[in-house]
């Protein structure tokens, strides 16, 4: 075991293929932590935002620990955010209430909120104010007191949100754009929903891994027992179990796989279940050569001493026969899961993969990608780089097929 | 072993394997082969008995019918007088416990994944020794290989391909010591061991046979062999037995032509090889 292990990793191939899948899975396993968050968040509005450094308008990351407004703008902000019919009320409330008003310039809204915070007192009930006067000028101080409590610069702390620092920021200052929440790094864009594409894609091929894995397993487990039942047990077994594979070999596979896709629905059909029904459909060549396989061990002389040792057929078939096929059946299983990681983004190419909005895969992010047409407007980002990491998935899988193929038959070896 | 070991007459021993009219028949149609055509044989308890033919003469099909790893298409075998019954599963397994094999190649006949161990620990298990203490498996075990001059100790968590061909062979013979079978069935148990060893091995099938009684079927092609070790020799040619009987009338003094072209193959060291016999086939 150790010394096929390790002339297993003497295989440039194999090796190749192997270093480049941990990649993928790595970076599978670590981006998240880079980066977390739901992978399927909008967080730009818009479709297809080119890739870059962005800076959000608003706050996107509603972190709510910090607020930073630059002087200037923010007594703009203010001045837009009190009407002139604001200002006009709240002179005749002063005029009402006989406060001297003769030096206010009513375009200065930090003198006239000055004024306004030292003498408005809900409490106040002026003579021949009507209720809903009296109400109106509660709401129009509520709002007033919104707008004074954001004018200044405060730096809060993150966790406890006390005040750490009170001042002002020069026009003339820099800010380091590290320092500032709301700047968003997308090396990929966003796709058609604004959400980021790296960390979707990234997302999508954890899911895309592990639909290929399950259909590998499922088509392997379903191949292997069909095959080895075939190929040991022989006689009628054998013929019924190859008349139903030759039928499922007849029939297209693919179009197999849409008809069940379809039929499953939008609603049931999520991650697992497409990668069930990809590893139903894609058994019979697994079930094929193992029953081959097997025929040719059977009648070997270690089966025939096991069998005057008294063993069992299961005992037998899982010592005698399984051992010898192993490392078939594993590089079997290697080809399976890269099929159905290419089967899924097929089949979600069409619209018929797993239930969207809830994980991204492969799939179905070229799938959004063609619906909105990125190839058609130029927005390469949305597509090219899911193409490319499918391609380098199988690429590394068929790597580490051929590799271990070159160890277990010596014959094929340059 | 010499010259002079005598032969001692079994045909009053009781019956321990026979067959009637044994047929195999491979394949259907144009493309059908007969392998073993109809024969007769009684192999008696403790006799040594050869089987001796060519190269595809059917020797290891009917070997392998006798075993009960293949059916018979025509034909019964009887075992111990009776007609043999082996229909399920638990019937084959009481009857492998009463006869067992020794095969022609002893690099395949080992799972390679299984240690030498478990091996023999299958035979203690089979005999009904499961339940034995592990002190008093190891006990037997080492009396087995010491029986084929092994050491235990030094095959103890090896592998079997980690020995020579000689010694494989030798592991398979404390096998049998340990099960020891009524009827051991040896298919070539030579051909692939060097000279040397096979002057071991056959001396320990003799020494197996006189220490338990058993009865040992030999299937070679050389007949020099048989004539060496065998009681009784029956000679096959096509799936059919030729000429069969004591194997001092049959070798020293043959009837079919096919008999006497085995004898006259066997090469000598003192003499000019006789090619003559030897079928050359033109193109």
């Amino acid at each position: 075991m150790k010394n096929t292990l390790r002339q297993v990793f003497h295989s440039s191939k194999f090796l190749v293929g192997f270093i480049l899948f941990v990649l993928i899975l790595l970076t599978i396993w670590i981006y998240p932590f880079l980066n977390p968050g739901n992978p399927l968040e909008m967080i730009g509005v818009g479709t297809f935002a080119k890739p870059g450094t962005y800076v959000s308008v608003y706050d996107a990351l509603n972190t709510g620990t910090e607020t930073l407004r630059l002087p200037d703008a923010d007594d703009k902000r203010v001045d837009q955010l009190l009407s002139d019919a604001d200002r006009v009320s709240m002179l005749e409330w002063f005029d009402i209430m006989e406060i001297d008003v003769s030096d206010l310039d009513a375009t200065d809204t930090e003198a006239l909120l000055d004024l306004w915070f030292e003498h408005y007192d809900q409490s106040i009930k002026p003579k021949g104010m009507t209720q809903a006067k009296r109400n109106f000028y509660k709401r129009l101080d509520n709002s007033v007191r919104q707008i004074r409590s954001a004018d200044t610069l405060k730096i809060m702390h993150p966790e406890e949100g006390e005040l750490v620092e009170r001042g002002s920021i020069n026009k003339t200052d820099y800010v380091n754009v590290g320092d500032v929440a709301n700047v968003k790094l997308l090396p990929l864009g966003t796709d058609n929903f604004g959400r980021d594409v790296l960390k979707e894609m990234v997302s999508a091929t954890g899911t895309s891994i592990v639909i290929g894995l399950i259909a590998g397993i499922v088509a392997t487990l379903i191949g292997l027992t069909l095959g080895l039942l075939a190929g040991y047990v022989g006689g009628w077994v054998d013929d019924i179990i190859m008349f139903i594979t030759n039928i499922f070999t007849v029939i297209p596979g693919f179009v197999l796989l849409i008809l069940i896709s379809y039929s499953i629905g939008q609603e049931q059909r999520g991650a697992s279940v497409v990668a069930i029904v990809i590893g139903l459909t894609s058994w019979t060549w697994t079930t094929r050569s193992v029953r081959s396989q097997v025929i040719s061990l059977r009648n070997r002389d270690h089966v025939n001493l096991s069998k005057l040792s008294g063993h069992s057929l299961v005992r037998i078939v899982a010592t005698d026969i399984l051992p010898y096929i192993a490392s078939y059946v594993v590089m079997a299983f290697i080809l399976q899961v890269s099929s159905g990681i290419l089967a899924e983004a097929q089949l979600s190419l069409l619209g018929l993969g797993p239930k969207t909005t809830v994980t991204p895969t492969l799939g179905l992010m070229m799938n959004w990608a063609m619906l909105y047409s990125a190839h058609t407007n130029g927005s390469w980002w949305a597509y090219f780089p899911v193409i490319l990491t499918i391609t380098l998935i199988s690429f590394s899988l068929n790597l580490m097929n051929t590799g271990l193929d070159q160890v277990f038959n010596p014959t094929l070896r340059d | 072993m010499s010259e002079t070991r005598e032969r001692k007459d079994y045909t009053n021993s009781p019956l321990c394997l026979s067959g009637r009219g044994v047929t195999k028949i491979f394949g259907l149609g144009d493309k059908k082969t007969v392998a073993v055509d109809h024969v007769d044989f009684d192999f008696h308890e403790g006799e040594f008995v050869s089987i001796v033919g060519e190269s595809g003469s059917g020797k290891t099909t009917l070997s392998k019918m006798l075993l009960g790893l293949i059916n018979t298409s025509e034909g019964e075998i009887l075992f111990q007088g009776k007609p043999r019954n082996i229909s399920s599963g638990r019937k084959k397994r009481e009857y492998w416990k009463g006869i067992q094999a020794i095969f022609q190649d002893p690099f395949s006949s080992f799972n390679v994944f299984h240690k030498i161990d478990s091996v023999l620990l299958d035979c203690i298990n089979m005999r009904g020794g499961r339940m034995l203490s592990h002190e008093k498996k190891v006990e037997m075990m080492t009396e087995a290989c010491s029986f084929v001059n092994l050491k235990f100790a030094e095959l103890t968590n090896k592998y079997p391909f980690e020995l020579s061909g000689g010694q494989m062979q030798r592991l398979m013979i404390a096998r049998i010591f340990l099960l020891k079978p009524r009827i051991l069935l040896a298919d070539e148990p030579t051909s692939m061991v060097d000279a040397c060893s096979r002057a071991t091995i056959l001396d320990m099938l003799l020494d197996l046979r006189d220490e338990t009684g058993m009865t040992i079927i030999f299937i070679t092609h050389d007949i020099g062999l048989a004539y060496y070790i065998s009681d009784t020799v029956y000679i096959m040619e096509h799936g059919r037995f030729v000429e069969y009987g004591k194997a001092d009338e049959v070798i020293l003094n043959p009837q079919a032509a096919y008999t006497k072209r085995l004898i006259s193959d066997v090469p000598k060291i003192h003499e000019e090889w006789d090619l003559s016999t030897v079928e050359l086939k033109a193109e």
